[in-house]
């Protein structure tokens, strides 16, 4: 059971800076879609218009079909997961009680028991991890937790905001591996923000290539290459396949 | 005595006929006067409330307040000793506020100091113009009766070591302008600033020192004894003068306004306790200059009780029964040394065998008292800093929460930090009186800043991005700041309870300024006295007390600390 996303004529300024110039994205119900390209293009802003952290200034942005500006923000970010770049785990708390506090905030009779199945999902042992304080765990273990936790709940929509740009190659993989293991079981709509093309391509159904606050464009890594719509793409592509040819080469 | 009766007819004169009429009867609106028809009446007031009788910080103030509520106990008139108010502005404020009831005052000093007026020829020649200006513009602005003056002059004296004097032939202060310009000065700063002080005195005589230094009350007479410096200022009926060996120089060109002593009465005594005024009156013109230097030789040079001076002083002059020690039994059984109105003769006694002892044994002799303040010190610091926390923690919080005047209402209480204590303290008196209540509230604000300050940036500056996370997972604003925000900032709130702690212990010294007790009750009244162990036994406990208080706090500290901080 999951919900659509979609964005219409989504438009934001902070100040006199353009961040969104009238974006449009449909993510269908159960799909991923990846929100690629440089920092300042405004895959950020768009992603946090999903949970109201941003309030766009014109257009509509809908989860499962109804407008977030008619839901009450708190009850509409306890049904959506959450994953900041550096994880976002409280640095005081245990990883179990951090994981609990979904389920806690969802109104689960028993937050402990979900925290653990939750982790658990996320390859990390509760009877191992549970008791740690976040410090204690190494960078790519804090944001399987921080997946965990956004998860606990069994959220039908799940933001990611560039959780896994921070981390080494071999946690990366890691973390990447427990999260498809955690989609396929839950089966949740999902909105990637990142920098990392082979990322986007690795997880995602779809990719959003974004610039200046628009969408250059949208579809398969496979449509993409085989008809670049701008320059830029054709450069971003290029880029990332060349980078992926001196690897294979070395 | 007739110049008694003179001067009370001169002072009930200048006050217009309303006064004389106060003599029977109360103004309309003023309280009701004690049942006592009969001023002299011994026991007909006895439960009428305590008048207060106070003091200013220096020996002579704590003495003459001494014979004051022992002449009224005397008398059966209730009393509660407040001695040792801060300065000028802290006595005659409280005063006119009705705080305090009477206090030891000078003429000179009422003219410059209080009314702000300025000093006439005819008053500079004769005190008693003097008087009745001060008597009737106090009374006509601030309803405050000056009683009839006790008899001798306190006023500014220019001293210089005896052998100075004989060495170049010095007895005047135009000697000493005249042959006295490689001398160097030691003057109080007050003396230094004032227009009645050294400019004054300079464009009076053209006088000019070699160079001057300011110093406090507490060292110029050592200074000069020691040749620090060769000249300072005192005062004409000092006991130190003698004890040093100082000239004090004739005022030849009459520079000096006249520093007539006399009671001054609060507008309630004034007006509603004949009873009161009637007892004070009896010792108009009964001190002379010679009597009134013996005196607080008696106390400041061989460091006799204030009280057992007082009672003797009242014995000779036949205003007590000389019989039995009756006063004495009087003053002791009305003054059970109850903090902050007890005077300050535990001290005195200590400073009496001062020269036997060493002053670990002088500290050692004073522990019981010296436990007492410190419990007092606590006290007040306790409440004040209890009070702070319970308003700038909230505060603190509110603030971060609307931002954008933050910065204004932090910024607005660091300014009340930048007051002196001082002048703080004198700006609670018409507001609360003197004693507990405004030392309470001037410690309260002190305590403010760095509490707040310490709550808004802890709480804004925890974790951004835990705070963030908790925000999108749908946390409410009370959940963010009792799950993330107060955790993570409570070491940073603790630490400013602490700064605050450890500013308040010190404040808290000066609150003995407006008569609420604590360990600087020893400072204030060793400052006065020049009696640098005194001072010291209370300001090592005080700096002690402000360490132990810390250290505790950071116990505190270390137990909210958040558990990724500790292990």
């Amino acid at each position: 059971m999951s919900l659509i996303l979609e964005a219409r004529d989504v438009r934001h300024r902070y100040g006199e800076a353009v961040a969104l110039d009238g974006v449009s994205l449909t993510v269908p119900a159960g799909g991923m879609a990846a929100l690629v390209g440089e920092s300042g293009s405004g895959k950020t802003t768009l992603l946090r218009s999903f949970n109201r952290l941003v309030e766009p200034e014109s257009g509509a942005v809908t989860v499962g079909g109804d407008d977030v500006r008619a839901a009450d923000p708190i009850a509409l970010r306890r049904r959506i997961g959450y994953v900041p770049q550096h994880g976002g785990l409280l640095p005081h708390w245990t990883v179990l009680r951090n994981v609990a506090m979904v389920p806690r905030l969802a109104g689960s009779p028993d937050p402990h028991a979900s925290a653990r199945e939750a982790l658990e999902r996320v390859g990390l042992p509760p009877a191992t991890f549970g008791a740690r304080l976040p410090r204690e765990l190494s960078g790519g273990q804090r944001q399987r937790a921080a997946i965990a936790r956004a998860l606990a709940a069994r959220q039908q929509v799940v933001l990611l905001d560039e959780p896994f740009g921070a981390l080494d190659a071999i946690s990366r993989g890691e973390a990447h591996e427990a999260f498809a293991r955690v989609r396929a079981e839950i089966g949740f709509t999902a909105l990637l923000v990142t920098h990392d093309l082979a990322e986007a391509a690795r997880l995602a159904d779809s990719l959003v290539v974004m610039r200046a606050g628009r969408v250059e464009q949208a579809g398969t890594l496979a449509q993409l290459r085989r008809a670049p719509a701008t320059e830029y793409v054709g450069m971003l592509l290029h880029r990332a396949h060349a980078a992926a040819a001196a690897l294979e080469t070395a | 005595m007739k110049r008694v009766l003179v001067c009370v007819a001169v002072g009930a004169a200048f006050a217009g006929p309303a006064r004389l009429v106060t003599q029977g009867a109360p103004q309309p609106g003023a309280p009701p006067p004690a049942p006592a028809p009969h001023p002299t009446a011994a026991t007909a007031t006895a439960t009428a409330t305590p008048v207060v009788v106070a003091s200013k910080p220096f020996g002579e103030s704590y003495l003459l307040a001494e014979l004051f509520a022992q002449l009224l106990e005397s008398r059966g008139i209730a009393v509660e000793r407040r001695p040792g108010l801060g300065a000028t502005e802290i006595a005659f404020g409280a005063l006119r506020t009705n705080a305090v009831d009477v206090y030891p005052e000078y003429t000179g000093t009422g003219l410059l100091a209080i009314l702000k007026d300025s000093l006439t020829p005819a008053m500079r020649a004769d005190a008693r113009a003097t008087f009745a200006h001060v008597s009737r513009e106090s009374a006509a602005r601030y309803g405050v009766r000056w009683l009839a003056p006790l008899g001798f002059q306190n006023g500014y004296a220019i001293a210089v070591r005896r052998e100075t004097a004989q060495r170049l032939g010095i007895r005047t202060i135009s000697d000493l302008a005249a042959k006295g310009t490689a001398l160097v000065g030691g003057l109080t700063s007050d003396f230094i600033g004032r227009p009645d002080g050294l400019p004054g005195l300079t464009r009076a005589y053209g006088l000019r020192l070699r160079d001057v230094r300011p110093l406090a009350p507490a060292v110029k007479y050592t200074a000069l004894a020691e040749r620090a410096v060769d000249v300072i200022d005192g005062y004409a009926t000092d006991g130190l003068l003698s004890k040093y060996d100082l000239v004090a120089l004739d005022d030849d060109r009459h520079f000096f306004p006249p520093y007539e002593a006399a009671a001054v009465v609060s507008p309630r005594v004034a007006s509603a306790r004949p009873d009161v005024v009637a007892a004070l009156t009896l010792l108009g013109d009964r001190l002379d200059e010679s009597r009134m230097r013996t005196l607080n030789r008696r106390v400041e040079v061989d460091g006799e009780p204030i009280p057992a001076v007082a009672a003797s002083a009242l014995r000779d002059l036949g205003l007590v029964p000389a019989a039995g020690g009756r006063a004495d039994a009087a003053t002791h059984a009305a003054s059970p040394g109850q903090g902050a109105g007890e005077p300050p003769e535990g001290s005195a006694e200590a400073r009496a065998d001062a020269g036997r002892q060493s002053f670990v044994a002088f500290l050692w002799a004073r522990r019981g008292e010296t436990a007492r303040l410190a419990l007092r010190h606590l006290e007040l610091v306790a409440i004040a800093l209890l009070a702070a926390a319970l308003l700038a923690i909230p505060l603190g919080l509110a603030l971060e929460r609307a931002r954008r005047g933050a910065e204004w209402v932090v910024g607005g209480l660091g300014v009340v930090q930048t007051i002196p204590s001082i002048a703080l303290l004198a700006f609670m008196i018409p507001l609360l009186g003197v004693g507990v209540a405004p030392a309470l509230v001037a410690l309260w604000l002190y305590a403010l800043y760095p509490i707040a300050r310490n709550t808004y940036t802890g709480v804004r500056d925890a974790d951004p991005e835990a705070v963030e996370a908790c925000e999108a997972m749908g946390a409410t604003p009370a959940q963010r700041l009792l799950w993330v925000r107060l955790p993570l900032a409570a070491p940073v709130i603790l630490a400013g309870v602490r700064t605050a702690a450890v500013i308040t212990v010190g404040a808290a010294t000066l609150a003995a300024f407006i008569g609420a007790g604590g360990l600087g009750d020893p400072i204030v009244t060793g400052l006065a006295l020049a009696d640098s162990r005194l001072v010291l036994s209370g300001a090592i406990p005080a700096a002690l007390l402000a360490l132990v208080v810390d250290g505790a706090l950071v116990l505190v500290e270390r137990s909210v600390r958040p558990a990724h901080l500790r292990r």
